[in-house]
């Protein structure tokens, strides 16, 4: 191994320590766990370029950091494509119309402890299947364009989000509901002033897992047939072509996307749920 | 009796909104067909003949049964038509990626707890880590790993690994944390020393946590397996099975794949909840 690769070890090394006295010396102060974590991120990319570097690994295993960053900035235009239809098309628009139907089959159900009884145990059910496996046959049903990846999007989206949102329902306690009865409120006062408030934290947590599910079932729906553009497209082409640092360009817009959508969700959920315990003394 | 109910009836309204569905989409093929052969067909005979096309657009229920049946006890063992063989495969993959994700989680979950440095470090990482779409790595890993000269269950394990190590390593997180300050206090008292808290307090009481996230991380690793077994190259598996029925149009054969993954997957949760009762009952936990 050359000095490159003992370098980017040493450099490994002296951050982890660095790491250890910063935790153990400030470990309450919300400035460090930042600069904490991002310096562990920066140590595992440093690492990753010097053993690569180092060992002489050929880019068709494994692509240096700085040749993917090199392939991001040459293909930028193409990549944009990519983010519109397999993203902002296929993901988003499933993820949208998904977890919209899955809400209002929530609040339909509810009005129904029959129904809830049948269709909890099946949700929960169909939550734990191998969704994905639909993809194929939502691809002959909607052709290859976005509208079949939005397709497998909305059905993987659906039951997590709907099963979050039947417990969300159910979650107020009888103290509150008894309280809603004293004031004579109708069934629909009660649902927007007491309910639906009541369920935003477990519809959050729902929808916080929807989001990477949208970015998988939009991307791998794509390895069943695609116009020749979108992520999945790429991914398998360029695979084809042993192309990988516009894989791995591909990887890191996924990745960025899936953060940004999650990092998205959960501001809006700071938002709207700021009264919860959970997002309380931060 | 009160909870199967209501189960059952929504299973049945599920079956018949799925052959009211087979109908709908399957009629334009019987009256394309009828059209050519210059024949009217009437309204009875329409919905005979889509209850048994060879290549129905969405195949009615019973002939998804019928496929499945024939599947695994139709076929010899080592048939390549045999789901036995294709859920087999998958399954020991499946399996072994499931192993090392569990044992990869709860060892990262000992290093957090026992470590601020590890966990101010790895857990943000770990929460990112899943925010990327991992399954559309899976090919690309699969070839890598061939080009390598790695080929079979391992690629494969690998990804089923990756999928279950998150949930894992979240639940024994919590579960390691869950003793009280007034239990840690106790055994502080009796002069415990760090790895007798850890084996005596720490670990039983993750135990909950733990099974919980098992169920979790078994699904997400027979996901991880099916996916991995889409690329080409791949000719045995559920994931291969339902690539060579989407490439020959051969819908009956994609269902049945995905049943025979649905089944798998309810079965591994299933024995998964067993165990889980059998230990939690040992140990005097049973809610």
């Amino acid at each position: 191994m050359s000095a490159i690769g003992w370098g980017a070890i040493l450099f490994w090394g002296g951050a982890m320590a660095l790491n250890f006295y910063l935790a153990e010396r400030f470990p309450n102060s919300r400035p460090v766990r930042a600069l904490v974590a991002t310096l562990f991120g920066v140590t595992l990319l440093v690492l990753w370029q010097g053993l690569v570097r180092g060992l002489n690994v050929s880019p068709v295993i494994l692509p240096a950091p700085s040749d993917i960053a090199a392939a991001i900035a040459a293909n930028l235009p193409l990549l944009w494509g990519d983010f519109v239809q397999t993203i902002l098309k296929g993901a988003l628009s499933g993820y949208l119309i998904g977890c919209g139907a899955a809400i209002l089959v929530a609040i339909a159900v509810d009005r129904s402890p029959f129904l809830q009884r049948g269709l909890l145990p099946v949700g929960n059910f169909v939550a734990a299947l191998p969704i994905v496996g639909i993809a194929p046959i939502l691809v002959m049903w909607f052709g290859f364009d976005w509208q079949s990846k939005a397709a497998v999007v909305v059905v993987m989206v659906f039951f997590p989000v709907l099963v979050n949102m039947v417990a969300g329902l159910a979650a107020t306690d009888a103290l509150s509901r008894d309280l809603m009865a004293t004031w004579s409120a109708s069934y629909g006062q009660s649902l927007i002033k007491m309910r639906l408030p009541a369920a935003l934290p477990f519809l959050f947590n729902g929808l916080k897992i929807a989001t990477t599910l949208a970015l998988i079932g939009a991307i791998v729906a794509e390895f069943f047939g695609s116009p020749t553009r979108g992520m999945g497209f790429r991914i398998s082409t360029s695979v084809g072509q042993l192309d990988l640092a516009l894989v791995w360009a591909e990887i890191a817009v996924a990745a960025l996307a899936g953060s940004g959508l999650f990092g998205l969700i959960a501001m809006i959920e700071k938002a709207a749920t700021f009264w919860h315990p959970s997002q309380r003394g931060r | 009796m009160r909870s199967i109910l209501p189960i059952l009836a929504v299973l049945s309204a599920i079956i018949a909104l799925w052959y009211g569905a087979a109908v709908l989409l399957n009629k334009q093929w019987t009256y394309d067909q009828a059209a050519r052969a210059g024949v009217t067909v009437t309204t009875a005979q329409m919905l005979a003949d889509t209850m048994m096309q060879e290549r129905p657009v969405l195949p009615a229920p019973h002939q998804v049964a019928k496929g499945l049946w024939d599947g695994f006890t139709g076929q010899k063992i080592t048939s390549k038509k045999s789901l036995v063989l294709h859920s087999w495969i998958t399954f020991s993959a499946t399996m072994a990626g499931f192993g090392l994700g569990t044992a990869a989680g709860i060892l990262l979950a000992v290093g957090i707890v026992h470590s601020r440095a590890m966990d101010m470090s790895v857990m943000p990482w770990a929460i990112a880590s899943q925010t990327i779409p991992i399954l559309a790595i899976a090919p690309m890993v699969i070839v890598v790993l061939a080009s390598l000269g790695i080929k079979g269950l391992i690629p494969k394990a690998i990804i089923a690994a990756y999928l279950s190590f998150f949930p894992v390593l979240v639940g024994m997180v919590k579960g390691l944390r869950a003793p009280d300050a007034m239990q840690l206090d106790l055994l502080r008292t009796y002069n415990a020393s760090g790895a007798e808290t850890f084996w005596k307090l720490r670990l039983p009481s993750s135990m909950p946590y733990l099974f919980a996230s098992l169920k979790v991380g078994v699904a997400a690793a027979l996901v991880g397996t099916i996916v991995a077994e889409l690329p080409a190259g791949a000719s045995q598996g559920l994931g291969a099975r339902l690539l060579s029925g989407s490439y020959y149009g051969q819908t009956i054969q994609i269902w049945s794949a995905l049943f025979a993954a649905a089944i798998l997957a309810a079965g591994l949760v299933l024995i998964v909840g067993l165990i889980e009762g059998r230990v939690l009952k040992r140990m005097g936990m049973v809610r």
